[in-house]
């Protein structure tokens, strides 16, 4: 019995440890906000999600082509609407790049999560 | 040592609250240091869950009959792996198992993502907290473990019908599926929450749900052919609540799979994916429901406890948060783009989710039909078999059928010139097929018939789409044809690995349809000497022994096979009365045909004192590539699963091009 509730409490302890441990590794940090993504992240993020998107879509196509799956026809009808929505998405990735700078992660001096004293 | 699991519950308890209250309020106020806190709280979490664990393992080892949970559920003469099962054959041990698995699962999910999804990770801790909360407080206030009473000279025993080596599995692996479908359930609930709607939820839950589909899939197969050798009344699937209840999350995981491509390639069906999250983990909790709130009948079932409204509960609040949540944030869920054809493959995929959900909801109402039937009009009226096969017909083989017609159609549109071409050969074989099997008889079954001639088709899909992609990359410059195939499956493992899921599905429903729509059954009262016969097989009643087991006394009937005239050998049906348990159990006999995949099926219904046996004998054609889809279904999972370093080098890239740090 008692030795069972000093491992319990051992158990407890430990526990507390490594809960508390981002407190007491860090106590005085530099900031403690969370590095979240802001709006333009955001913005750049789905901008970057739709150009991926219309790329796999055109890399997949020619693969079906390749294949058989997609015949010479329906080929040559989606191919240019893919290329004109691919060339679209890297069009308002460059402009987006061109409003907003990107910069990079230790210029936005965003805390890493890491510690920061 | 019970009193250490006891506290170590209640450690995992305070644990989970914190995760649930800190990693919220961290979230909300964007507190760095408290939301690592709470991470780190899920980690404990599962350190402290794995000692209460240990606790109740090395009580069962150590036959400690003080605990009441050991004494109720093992004895002294139970073989050392079924004591090791008993840690997950009752009520409070497998609930143990399923606490220990969420904060594992957890725990892991959150430091494997908090790289690269970090913002969204902070909202997804609180989510996992409430859960591991739930399950912790019903271990430690309602289903406890660790009670303990004066100790017995023995314990009560296991049910016979457990004490199967597939007992050893198939219920970790079910509670795999079902813990791990919490991963994309918190996923899906942080991305609400937060409005990170992007794609990142999708790509960070995407091989959890996959973990969790397969082991669902394998414990399900598994369970299948534990019913088939240990039940003993002929068949594997009977339409059981409980066992439906492991396969409605299954089937709502598997339309989920299937449209999380639709949104990956065109940007649809954002709401529909999450909609389909939160009925594959609702469903997963109602199963869990099911099995333990004792408001069914069934051999699966633990017994009558009050732990079901508390479920009941908790899974109203799941239903009714999820829903608010998911009208919230329509305005964020609206797709950029549309369904541009109804012949395309998303249009196919479309159509493959409708048919899924369809054949879910329709099990799920005859599950639910008795206790609402029961609730309205006081009489339980249970929706027989009938019903049952009768909806697996007609969602069941549309879907067999759309499996080989998707991959055959292009992304966006397609000609009826290309399905023309596309259709070409699948259409011919599956033709061909069906009227071999007609002239050879088969159609004494038509739904059987047709299932195979779509069998037919999806198998020739598969084998055209893998030798046409080979053919392909061997164009694109692969060295050998080998190198081409290889390079073919790794540059696609989802796409490849599914079809080789699809293949297995394919010999499931030729098992299935060979071994119930094309089954024979006989029965006989013989007495040592007399035969019967069925099919071309000549069975012939010789010998009824008896001898003392371990923890049983088993008494068989020895028959001796032969088939075409031809000796095949010895089989043994009979019983097993297991002493401690006072109960009997059913052990068929079963001789398989490695060749045609046929099995000889022998029940010993009943045995008399002067040594006459009523015999129930059932040829059951093509029933072993039921088992075989299993591993061929591990196979796909596996190839599906497999890291992908290109996937990883596009999300380090990705995440770079937006200026956040990928890994850390």
């Amino acid at each position: 019995m008692t030795l069972a509730l000093v491992l319990a409490a051992l158990l407890a302890v430990a526990c507390v440890v490594v809960v508390a441990l981002p407190f007491l590794r860090d106590p005085e940090p530099v900031s403690d906000t969370l590095d979240e993504l802001d709006a333009g992240d955001r913005r750049r993020l789905e901008l970057v999600e739709a150009r991926d998107r219309a790329l796999a879509a055109l890399k997949e196509l020619e693969f079906d082509h390749r294949t058989g799956t997609a015949s010479d026809d329906d080929y040559r009808a989606l191919v240019g609407p893919l290329r004109r929505e691919a060339a679209s998405s890297l069009q308002d990735l460059e402009r987006d790049g061109a409003a907003h700078p990107a910069v990079g992660v230790e210029e936005k001096g965003r805390p890493t999560g890491e510690r920061t004293s | 040592m019970a009193e250490l699991g006891r506290a170590a519950l209640v450690v995992s308890l305070s644990l989970s609250v914190y995760a649930l209250v800190a990693g919220a309020a961290a979230a909300h106020l964007g507190r760095r240091r408290l939301a690592f806190s709470a991470q780190n709280a899920l980690l404990a979490a599962f350190a402290s869950t794995l000692v209460a664990s240990a606790v109740l393992l090395s009580a069962l080892l150590r036959n400690d009959f003080s605990f009441t949970y050991v004494a109720r559920t093992t004895s002294e003469a139970l073989p050392t792996a079924y004591t090791i099962s008993a840690f997950w054959g009752g009520q409070e041990g497998s609930l143990l198992l399923w606490l220990l698995v969420l904060t594992g699962f957890a725990a892991a999910a959150v430091r494997l993502n908090r790289g690269w999804a970090r913002d969204l990770i902070v909202w997804v801790v609180p989510v996992f907290g409430a859960v591991s909360t739930f399950f912790a407080f019903l271990l430690v206030a309602v289903a406890n473990p660790f009670a303990t009473q004066a100790a017995p000279g023995d314990g009560l025993g296991m049910t016979p019908s457990l004490q199967n080596p597939y007992m050893l599995a198939h219920p970790p692996l079910l509670y795999l599926g079902y813990v791990g479908l919490t991963v994309p359930f918190a996923f899906a609930i942080g991305a609400l929450i937060s409005g990170r709607t992007d794609e990142r939820w999708l790509v960070a839950t995407r091989r959890w749900t996959l973990v969790a589909w397969t082991a669902l899939g394998i414990g399900q197969l598994l369970g299948a052919h534990w019913a088939y050798e240990e039940v003993g009344w002929g068949g594997y699937y009977a339409w059981d609540p409980v066992e439906n209840a492991a396969l409605m999350p299954w089937l709502a995981a598997t339309a989920f799979l299937h449209s999380v491509m639709i949104q990956e390639k065109r940007g649809m069906l954002r709401v529909w994916n999450i909609l389909l999250v939160l009925l594959a983990f609702s469903l997963s909790l109602f199963g869990t429901f099911l099995t333990r709130s004792g408001v069914v009948n069934s051999i699966h079932s633990f017994t009558q406890s009050s732990i079901g409204p508390w479920f009941l509960a908790f899974i109203g609040v799941v239903v009714t948060v999820s829903l608010a949540l998911v009208f919230w944030r329509l305005p964020k869920l609206r797709s950029p783009t549309k369904l541009e054809s109804v012949v395309s493959r998303e249009a196919a995929f479309l159509y493959n989710n409708l048919l899924l959900l369809a054949l879910c909801l329709t099990i799920f109402w005859g599950v639910v039909y008795p206790l609402l039937s029961e609730a309205v009009r006081g009489e339980a009226v249970v929706l027989g078999r009938e019903y049952y096969d009768f909806f697996l017909r007609i969602f069941g083989l549309p879907l067999l059928l759309l499996m080989g017609i998707g991959p055959l159609i292009a992304w966006r549109r397609a000609s009826l010139r290309s399905l023309l071409t596309t259709f070409r050969w699948p259409t011919g074989a599956a033709v061909v097929t069906g009227l071999v099997l007609l002239a050879l008889g088969a159609g004494s079954s038509v739904p059987g018939l047709i299932a195979y001639t779509f069998a037919a088709f999806v198998i020739t899909t598969i084998a055209l789409e893998f030798a046409r992609g080979t053919r392909a990359r061997k164009a694109l410059g692969a060295t050998s044809w080998p190198g081409a195939f290889s390079s073919l499956i790794s540059r696609n493992r989802r796409r490849y690995g599914g079809y080789v899921v699809h293949a297995a599905i394919v010999l499931l429903a030729i098992g299935i349809a060979g071994s119930s729509a094309f089954d024979t059954v006989a029965e006989a009262k013989l007495t040592r000497g007399q035969s019967m016969e069925i099919g071309d097989y000549r069975l012939e009643y010789r010998t009824l022994d008896e001898r003392i087991a371990a923890n049983a006394t088993e008494i068989r009937a020895e028959l001796a096979v032969s088939r075409g005239g031809r000796d095949l050998g010895t089989l043994e049906a009979g019983k097993n009365a297991y002493t401690i348990e006072e109960q009997v159990s059913n052990e068929v006999g079963i001789r398989s045909d490695p060749l045609t995949g046929e099995d000889l099926f022998v029940i010993a219904e009943q045995i008399d004192p002067d040594g006459a046996v009523y015999f129930r004998v059932f040829v059951k054609p093509l029933v072993n590539l039921i088992w075989i889809a299993g591993l061929v279904f591990l196979l796909g999972s596996l190839i599906t699963l497999w890291p992908d370093a290109r996937e990883q080098r596009r999300l380090v890239e990705r995440a770079r091009e937006i200026g956040v740090p990928a890994t850390r």
